[in-house]
């Protein structure tokens, strides 16, 4: 290589490092507010003392180990049903020959671009009809079936060889037996995807549990920490900013643990 | 299809029939939740955009398209929709541009690439209202970083998210911000799929890496763009979170939008007959979009 290619390289390796470095500003400058005593937060000085006060104050200001829980259950519910939901119909679809199978999957797409949140004024009457309203299950109900996770298995199953069932069936097995032993095992990867993206579209989701929520017992981590920051906005940022990254973090671990999936998935997705 | 399971052994009627009760089984508790929650709200929001609210005992009743009329007096609901427009017009070009560059600086040869990509990813990860409160160090009037740097430079300070006339443009940033790291990931996928020994080629030939992007990347990557800019257009007409989060609408509603004015008619004026007409008027906006990603990327998917 000559030198000046190399130069050259070296020079936007650079500019693209700073970039990176610059638009993930943001998240250090919370990180850096989090970990300073409050009373050095307009200053920056650079010897300013490390602390993690503000993380434990932070944590007893709201009830945030309640909120933790609450989504954390929110999530586990809303993914296993999706997943049990969308592989019964997707083995239907697939395998059952259903008369009107077509229009039945034209129905279930319909789904992919009217999301829960913007019918939220009916499905609020809905959830209070039922008398779910304020409980973790009214959160996640209008969740439990996913024309996403239908569609993507659909795809899957429809790849897997008729032999293997038709063999099985010969060997007496049951369809359910089928399902559990040839189709989900050979679905694998995507049903990491879709529960990775459907975990952080979950998480992260805000509209609707604050339409459907109103009590500490119930509220998620999105919904307490929007609460937690609102009403002294201004005044403790080093709180503010422990309390943002508390949050985060569970998701941000799971994304550097399974980065290679969460990048893959989010490719095979296309919709969060 | 000669092979199929039910031609496996001769079959009779009945066994075909309960074949297709079992089906319907499986397909059953899916299709009621969609049925219940997509599709039945979808319905009746069209039905009760046509009727009057129920008030003092008064029952609702039919009242045609006076929802629609009364909307196209709501200034503030004219100005969401505007707004929303912009928001639209302005963030997505900017967000696939720089998903379009983020791609292609990572998708090069350098030691710290995962780390330049997972800083451009992280952002999209992260729920959209704690992301409000990071944006929130930048903009307040006080210790914000913005005026501080404004102050370095001795500007005057600016209130960012109090004024009309900025208020709108800091939540694009935000939107941007997000957006473009998770649109970037779409083009990364592209990119690895371009055949190297294209790139090869055009080495060879001596053809300059600007004459390759504009030659052979940027035709290849069609499909992806217009996948891109269809799911940034709906996500745009769906943006509430850090609205709520940030300002609220305000100033004076220059940062209100469309699902935000649904979400504070509904819920803090408890209007329900305009929210949903308003209901109405997202849902065809939706619908249009939907129909363009039918009609140009299912057929064009297939373009390489």
């Amino acid at each position: 290589m000559k030198p000046t290619i190399t130069f050259g390289r070296l020079w936007l390796n650079t500019v693209i490092g700073l970039a990176a470095l610059l638009w993930f500003l943001p998240i250090l400058v919370a990180f850096w507010v989090a970990i300073h005593p409050a009373s050095d937060q307009a200053s920056f000085s650079l010897f300013s003392p490390l602390t993690l006060q503000n993380f434990v104050n932070a944590w007893h200001a709201a009830p945030f180990g309640r909120y933790f829980l609450n989504t954390s259950l929110l999530v586990l519910m809303i993914v296993v049903v999706q997943l049990i939901l969308a592989t019964m119909a997707a083995y239907a679809l697939v395998r059952f020959r259903l008369k009107f199978s077509g229009a039945i999957f034209a129905l279930i797409l319909l789904q992919l671009m009217i999301s829960p949140d913007v019918l939220m004024l009916n499905n609020y009457q809905t959830i209070g009809a039922l008398g779910l309203r304020d409980t973790l299950t009214g959160i996640a109900l209008p969740y439990f079936s996913s024309a996403f996770a239908i569609f993507l298995l659909r795809q899957t199953f429809k790849a897997i060889p008729l032999v293997l069932e038709e063999a099985a069936i010969v060997e007496g097995a049951s369809r359910f037996y089928i399902l559990r032993k040839i189709y989900i095992p050979l679905a694998k990867p995507i049903y990491v995807a879709f529960a990775l993206v459907s975990i952080s579209f979950h998480w992260n989701d805000f509209l609707w549990p604050l339409v459907i929520t109103d009590s500490v017992n119930v509220r998620p981590l999105t919904v307490g920490l929007q609460l937690f920051s609102a009403p002294e906005q201004g005044v403790q940022w080093a709180l503010i900013g422990a309390a943002t990254l508390m949050t985060t973090l569970p998701l941000l671990v799971l994304f550097l643990i399974f980065q290679r999936q969460f990048i893959q998935s989010f490719m095979r997705a296309g919709i969060r | 299809m000669t092979s199929t399971i039910l031609t496996v052994a001769p079959v009779r009627p009945s066994r075909l029939w309960s074949m297709q009760l079992y089906g319907y089984l499986l397909i059953l508790p899916a299709l009621s939740f969609l049925l219940l929650f997509t599709h039945y709200p979808a319905v009746a929001t069209v039905w009760e955009s046509l009727f009057s609210a129920a008030r003092n005992g008064r029952p609702a009743h039919f009242v045609g398209l006076d929802n629609y009329l009364a909307l196209l007096d709501d200034d503030i609901f004219i100005q969401s929709l505007w707004n929303n427009l912009r928001y639209a017009l302005i963030t997505i070009p900017l967000a696939v541009t720089l998903a379009l560059l983020m791609a292609l600086a990572v998708n090069r040869h350098m030691r710290a690439n995962a780390l330049v990509r997972t800083a451009f990813f992280i952002p999209s990860l992260l729920p959209m209202i704690a992301i409000a409160n990071l944006w929130l160090f930048f903009y307040t009037p006080q210790l914000g970083l913005l005026n501080k740097l404004l102050a370095l430079f001795s500007l005057p300070a600016i209130n960012w998210l109090g004024e009309p006339g900025s208020a709108l443009y800091c939540l694009m940033a935000v939107s941007v911000w997000r957006e473009a790291g998770f649109f970037m990931i779409f083009y990364l996928a592209a990119l690895q799929q371009i055949d190297p020994r294209l790139s090869e080629a055009a080495q060879i030939e001596g053809a300059s890496r600007r004459y390759f992007f504009r030659r052979v990347q940027w035709p290849l990557l069609m499909p992806t763009t217009l996948f891109v800019l269809i799911n940034a257009s709906m996500n745009a007409f769906r943006i509430v979170d850090q609205v709520i989060a940030m300002t609220n609408g305000g100033p004076n509603n220059s940062s209100s939008l469309l699902l935000f004015y649904i979400y504070r008619t509904a819920f803090s004026f408890w209007d329900m007959p305009a929210a949903a007409a308003m209901t109405v008027v997202l849902l065809v906006i939706l619908a249009a979009i939907a129909l363009l990603k039918f009609n140009l990327l299912d057929k064009r998917a297939h373009y390489q």
